[in-house]
């Protein structure tokens, strides 16, 4: 009884937290800000996505933005002036879902038979051919528009006004992002539990065993690419919505690594772990990039390097210093914590 | 400690579980008919016979590399084959090989295969992956009876459990499927010899059940002790067959695979 009060206070209490940031950070630190927030939760749905294919599954998948790309063309397609169309959100969401779960299939049936470095060759090269199509599809007849990008999207709220209180839009779209975040965050929990789940990390630990067990492998790889991938293009949609514009150049292969370090570096399979990992990686760049230059003027009265290219140096060094000290992630899940301190057992008795 | 005490794993027979096959009187519970297996251009099996009744314990005996583990491999459907293979009056080309756990075709693989990052409990539960039925948790308990060491280590990950333990686990795995026909390849390789009688006292446990035993070794003389039929295999053909008893007693087996 005891237990269950206490998971009900800790759930509400996350609850009045979510409910209360926007307000916090949004007076605080100005709207630049709370957009910031928004891209988090982005990629906290993108991170969970990628995390059921690499983290439970272990496959991995170096293309994974190609399914981000197209759930946002979905969106940019049948809600902006390209075509005339403008569906609205929740026609569009599933939608994007549903396709880019197909195209997780269409990138999983031909790779079935590999893993590794070989599969992470493929889906890397699917990530590219996707990102080119869509850098090209504007002739014969000009779907994509080509480099030039869709324009003009519908935006996912506008700024409204209650009780007299102008609300910017950026709340809205953060309260929306929060309620599909959790929705994605509670489907991979239950996921992670269910049978399904478990038949994902016996495919990752042995497959020969796994198909000894009765496991339909080829099935349960291909549900993992679906799933990850539908995800992906849930986050997309909401991606074209936000920014309101769509080029092939926001999909490349920087934003597919991108997100597989968020996986990484916060905790390969664990969900907060990810959930964290995401949250880092899109908040600490931007951080040092607003506070370099001013720091840099402080300490030595002029900049001598420009924050935008050491952000990438910095977060390399991140990388490393992770993967040196913490290999298993920030917060790994005790699966992993467990193979990472029997290897580091054994590397002593041997 | 002793694999008959408890072993109560048979009982399950007379429960409803997907396990009347259509097999006619008669006919062997597996059987082979010049079976062809090629690696990558190589011929590895060369159209081998054989058959294994209902509740028969036969032995696969060879030096390496004589075909032993490709033949399993390949009626476990886990490679492309050529030739007639029948399990319970079916043919075995046509079915997927996540398809013959239930209906009672359980393969140990070769270098045991557990599933080490999971929990040895989680690995029996992996074992029960295609059943559906509520007795799942008491066949748990039946194998934690029979292998006290596993219950032990219930909780810990499988690779953290020495060579002989995950083998044992792998054989408790593959019986929570309920097997009738179980299929293991090389359960002694790399054990200590005092592991190795364990693991063969655990065999000869399960075959007491009746369940049939395909058993694949490169230890002849303890297969032999163990079966009660064996095939020879040299270099992808079936050299020698006949009963255990005749091949121990064989000059050309003495010589070749017992150091005689």
């Amino acid at each position: 009884m005891y237990a269950q009060k206490k998971k009900i206070a800790g759930v509400a209490l996350i609850g009045v937290a979510l409910a209360i940031l926007p307000f916090v950070i949004g007076m605080g630190f100005g709207n630049a800000w709370m957009r910031m927030l928004d891209f988090a939760l982005l990629y906290i749905m993108l991170a969970l996505g990628l995390n059921i294919v690499v983290g439970f599954a272990g496959l991995l998948d170096l293309g994974y933005i190609a399914f981000y790309a197209v759930g946002a063309y979905i969106y940019a397609l049948l809600a902006s002036p390209h075509f005339g169309l403008h569906w609205p959100l929740w026609a569009i969401l599933p939608l994007g879902a549903l396709v880019a779960g197909m195209f997780g299939m269409l990138l999983g049936a031909p790779t079935l038979r590999l893993r590794g470095d070989y599969l992470a060759i493929v889906t890397l090269g699917f990530g590219e051919i996707i990102r080119i199509f869509l850098n090209n599809l504007n002739a014969p007849i000009n779907i994509t528009n080509g480099p030039k990008g869709i324009a003009g999207i519908d935006p996912l709220a506008k700024n409204i006004e209650i009780f007299g209180y102008a609300l910017h839009s950026l709340y809205l779209i953060y309260y929306l992002f929060v309620a599909l975040a959790l929705l994605i965050v509670v489907v991979t929990m239950r996921l992670e539990k269910s049978r399904l789940g478990r038949a994902w990390v016996a495919i990752r630990e042995d497959e020969i065993a796994a198909k000894a067990c009765g496991i339909n492998t080829r099935n349960v790889k291909l549900l993992a690419f679906a799933m990850g991938a539908s995800f992906g293009g849930v986050a997309g949609g909401l991606f074209a919505g936000f920014q309101q514009f769509v080029s092939p150049e926001s999909f490349g292969l920087f934003e597919s690594i991108m997100v597989l370090c968020m996986v990484v570096l916060g905790g390969m399979g664990n969900i907060p772990g990810v959930i964290l990992g995401a949250v880092v990686l899109t908040v600490l760049p931007e951080l040092f990039r607003q506070w370099a230059g001013p720091m840099q003027m402080a300490l030595f009265g002029q900049t001598y390097i420009d924050p935008e290219s050491m952000r990438l140096l910095l977060f390399g060094i991140a990388l490393i210093l992770v993967m040196r000290f913490r290999p298993m992630g920030l917060l790994p899940s005790s699966r992993r914590k467990a193979e990472f301190e029997h290897a580091a057992e054994e590397g002593v008795t041997s | 400690m002793s694999s008959e005490q408890h072993y109560t794993f048979r009982e399950a027979e007379s429960r409803p579980l997907p396990r009347e096959g259509g097999r006619g009187e008669g006919q062997p519970l597996l059987a082979v008919t010049d079976l062809q297996v090629n690696y990558g251009g190589i011929a590895a099996v060369k159209g081998i016979s054989f058959a294994v009744e209902a509740g028969e314990t036969v032995a696969l005996i060879g030096a390496n590399g004589a075909g032993k583990t490709t033949t399993l491999k390949a009626l476990s459907r886990l490679l492309p084959s050529k030739g007639t293979l029948r399990y319970d009056g079916k043919d075995l080309h046509a079915l997927p090989p996540h398809a013959l756990v239930q209906r009672g075709f359980s393969l140990v693989p070769e270098g045991r295969g557990v599933f080490a990052r999971m929990s040895v409990t989680e690995n029996l539960q992996m074992g029960a992956y295609q059943r559906s039925d509520k007795e799942i948790a008491q066949d748990i308990e039946r194998m934690f009876e029979l292998l006290p060491r596993l219950k032990e280590r219930a909780d810990q990950l499988a690779g953290t459990l020495s060579g002989g333990e995950q083998q044992m686990l792998a054989i408790a795995r593959a019986l929570m499927g309920r097997p009738r026909l179980l299929l293991l390849d090389e359960p002694s390789m790399g054990l200590a010899p005092l592991m190795v009688q364990k693991i063969f006292e655990l065999i000869r446990g399960v075959a007491a059940q009746g369940v049939a035993v395909l058993l694949v070794e490169q230890n002849a003389s303890l297969a032999l002790e163990t079966a009660s039929r064996a095939y020879v295999m040299e270099s992808g053909t079936i050299t020698l067959a006949d009963t255990a008893a005749n091949l121990l007693a064989d000059p050309r087996v003495q010589a070749a695979y017992l150091g005689h």
